[in-house]
């Protein structure tokens, strides 16, 4: 090759060169190799299984999942029993997946933000302690611990007869937390209407207030009107019921179980307060990194034009801080709805439980571990999707 | 005129006192004091009680009865030797690398020399001599040391310590399981191997094998042929979007089933397959990361010099991706480690594994629940632990993360 047919090429003269020495005929060759590579790997792998299938009986369909289930399980969010068919069994452990992801994600932002605050504390034993308990968390697998939880702290709860009795009432004992919970009832619909109602409002006046006294700086009181009706439609409701409100349904021991409120089982109990232990310490991590990665500089600044040590932290702070700790903040809680699985440990029937359970009731591994496989891939897909939408629209403008 | 000059002086160090120390840092304001105040009662009865808990209430017989089935599990007695051998392989070239490496690995070998030397307090199986099988444990930091002196002397370059370590990941499985009809060698089937010896493995072996995984897939990702970025980054999406437990049950369930009957791969090795894909689809993005942080102008010149793509990429962009990621090794070995717990799940017989064993392996045990899971707990907190303050040693001085 002299440098001249080499210098042709670089305007796209490509006929003087030889084909093996033409950068677009070996891409296209190289294209060419790895997708007859991946064709053949999956046709073989595909090959396989169907004369396995075929040997065994069990073609690769998802017909039984209109079959009658046969099995019960520990909890369901909504009504369940044994004859629901298959893709019903399934539903419910999606659903006790969401349930204790949501709710786990709540507790672990709270406690999480706590102990990353209690971290940057100037108090010398607090910091060090919120240290502690970050590294306690890190540096042990959250199965091991799980399984303390479970077996170690919620298995040895006393009988029923001897439930530790918490103020609320909430009773504490082998079966579960009994805690109460409200009753259905017309009255506390409308109370529950009136304070959403409240919420509502109080946000909307409070949003629309403040924007008028940015653009005109008159005094609007925001804060004033906006608790003003975050009161006033409870306080309505409150008046015009006489009084009703919300009745509590109470657990009372009858004979040999609690009966009214709701019941925690202490399946669900113990992976909820598993995976929110564990998860809060590295969201402390996260919490603690995203404010210290605001420049110094930009609170002294605030002091400076004189605003106050909770306005510093709530206009300068805190906004950019979020910039940096959306990202992170995201991926632990894909962690924690991915940790969720471990639930299949302590006997959580989660969707991945469940799934076992189908897979040794109908001898079908693979249709229903495609599943459980793209029910997690969607999750994830879901949330990074809508939390990348907000981490957008707060990031700075390029 | 008349007022004498006095010397400068520099000001007098101000040695904070105990009293000043406590007023600053934990009573400089009043609801500082009151947290204080609060936090010590609520740290002297948590306390009091874990540690009556630990000394007194707790009764630990589940760990004393037999230590080293959480050790190495079934592993037959008599073969114990070879373990110990190949703790020694590895004490050595931690040594070696110390040597020749200085300070990438001088925090790794003190510490494994240190945690190794708490084998001497270890009750011996019946099988083997007690001096025998305590001062066995003494020989690694042996090793260790003279691993130092001698990579030192011999003045060892990098690349030979490298392929003692590619060597002895051959050598070690090879002891650890043995030949089929061997007198001095006989096959230990990986069904009997257990307890820590099969989280390591798991761990190591799963972190290894994701290293030229990982590597290809972030260069997949980066690859302009269409086939080969979208495979690469549907793999790594796939991967990273689902539980480690559902990619555990994958390969040790279900790809069976898409394999030839006549192809029958161990139990363990399918699961440190899982450990691998796991780990690599999430060192594919750390290599990726450090890929992208590779400044343009490197790629310029390497092309400027006559270089080809292939060796652009192999002799220029990888080595200083890499160098950049190794520290965040360090940190998903650390994770690979814990989340190996959860080869239990599908019936490895790990740490976590043997623990339940042990529970069921006596009634009066089911009681003691608690204590043997507490103590798992220790065992994988202080050895993670361990592993990452020698990693942030290591990090402090080569100056990462610093600005």
């Amino acid at each position: 090759m002299t440098l001249k047919k080499g210098s042709r090429r670089l305007f796209g003269f490509s006929g003087d060169v030889p084909l093996w020495r033409d950068e677009r005929a070996l891409r296209a060759v190289a294209q060419l190799i790895s997708a007859v590579l991946l064709i053949g790997a999956v046709v073989w792998l595909v090959a396989n299984f169907i004369q396995a299938a075929e040997q065994r009986g069990l073609p690769l369909s998802y017909d039984f999942l209109s079959q009658e289930s046969g099995f019960p399980l520990g909890e369901s969010v909504i009504e369940y029993n044994p004859s629901r068919p298959f893709l019903y069994a399934f539903l419910v452990g999606l659903l006790n997946t969401l349930k204790v992801s949501i709710l786990g994600i709540i507790f672990a932002t709270i406690l999480g933000t706590l102990i990353g605050l209690a971290r940057m504390s100037s108090n010398w034993l607090l910091s060090r302690l919120s240290l502690a308990y970050i590294e306690f968390f890190r540096n042990t697998p959250l199965l091991v611990l799980l399984f303390i939880w479970y077996f170690a702290v919620f298995n040895r709860f006393p009988r029923v007869r001897d439930s530790l009795a918490l103020p609320g009432p909430i009773y504490l004992n082998l079966r579960g937390l009994f805690v109460p919970w409200p009753k259905y009832t017309t009255e506390g619909l409308l109370f529950l209407v009136a304070i959403l109602l409240g919420i509502v409002t109080a946000t909307a006046a409070w949003i629309w207030l403040r924007r008028v006294r940015e653009r005109t700086g008159r005094q609007t009181f925001f804060w004033p009107v906006s608790i003003f009706l975050l009161l006033f439609f409870p306080a309505l409701a409150w008046i015009s019921q006489g009084g009703q409100t919300i009745t509590w349904d109470i657990p009372i021991l009858e004979g040999f179980n609690f009966q009214g409120g709701t019941t925690l089982t202490p399946e669900f109990t113990a992976l909820l307060v598993g995976l929110v232990t564990y998860t809060a310490a590295f969201i402390a991590e996260v919490v603690r990194s995203g404010i210290q990665a605001v420049d110094r500089g930009q609170t002294e600044a605030a002091r400076a034009i004189g605003l106050s040590s909770t306005q510093v932290l709530s206009l300068v702070v805190i906004p950019q801080a979020m910039r940096v700790m959306i990202p992170p903040m995201i991926s632990q809680f894909l962690n924690l709805t991915k940790n969720s699985s471990l639930a299949l440990a302590i006997g959580y029937p989660d969707v991945f439980a469940v799934g076992r359970v189908m897979i040794n009731q109908a001898g079908r591994a693979v249709p229903v571990f495609s599943m459980v496989m793209l029910t997690y891939l969607a999750i994830s897909l879901f949330v990074s999707f809508i939390l990348n939408l907000y981490n957008k629209r707060i990031q700075y403008e390029t | 005129m008349g007022t004498p000059m006095i010397e400068k002086r520099l000001a007098p160090p101000r040695r904070p006192g105990a009293v000043e120390w406590l007023r600053k840092n934990l009573f400089n304001t009043w609801y500082n004091a009151i947290l204080t105040v609060v936090t010590v009662v609520v740290l002297y009865f948590v306390g009091r009680a874990a540690l009556e808990w630990v000394f007194v209430n707790a009764d630990w017989r589940p760990i004393f009865r037999a230590p080293l089935l959480y050790l190495v599990g079934s592993y037959p007695r008599t073969e114990i030797w070879r373990v110990v051998v190949s703790l020694w392989l590895v004490s050595f070239l931690f040594g070696l690398s110390w040597g020749v490496w200085h300070g990438l690995f001088r925090s790794f070998a003190l510490a494994l020399a240190v945690v190794l030397s708490f084998g001497v307090f270890l009750p011996p199986p019946e099988t083997s001599p007690e001096l025998l099988f305590r001062l066995s444990w003494l020989v690694n930091p042996l090793l260790i040391f003279i691993g130092f002196f001698l990579a030192d002397r011999l003045k060892l370059t990098g690349r030979t310590v490298l392929i003692g370590w590619l060597i002895s990941f051959v050598l070690t499985p090879l002891l650890l399981r043995g030949f089929k009809g061997s007198s001095l060698l006989p096959s230990v089937e990986t069904s009997l191997w257990g307890g820590l010896l099969v989280t390591l493995v798991l761990a190591v072996g799963g972190l290894l094998l994701a290293f030229p995984v990982g590597i290809l897939l972030a260069l997949g990702r980066r690859s302009s042929l269409s086939v080969v970025h979208y495979s690469s980054v549907i793999v790594i999406e796939a991967v990273r979007g689902v539980p480690l437990i559902t990619i555990l049950f994958m390969t040790s369930i279900i790809v069976a089933l898409f394999l030839p009957p006549e192809l029958r791969i161990d139990r363990l090795v399918r699961a440190m397959f899982g450990m691998m894909i796991f780990a690599a689809a999430y060192l594919a993005e750390n290599v990726r990361g450090g890929l992208q942080a590779i400044p343009l102008g490197q790629v310029d010149a390497a092309h400027s010099i006559g270089l080809s793509g292939f060796q652009t990429t192999f002799l220029i962009e990888l080595p200083q991706a890499l160098r950049a990621v190794i520290p965040s090794m360090v940190g998903q070995f650390i994770s690979l480690f814990k989340d190996t717990t959860l080869a239990v799940i599908v019936g490895i017989t790990e740490l976590l594994a043997i623990g339940r064993a042990v529970i069921q392996s006596d009634p009066e045990f089911i009681q003691l629940q608690a204590e043997v899971f507490v103590f798992i707990a220790a065992v994988f907190f202080v050895l993670s632990s361990v592993m990452s303050y020698s990693s942030r040693r290591l990090e402090d001085r080569l100056g990462v993360g610093e600005r």
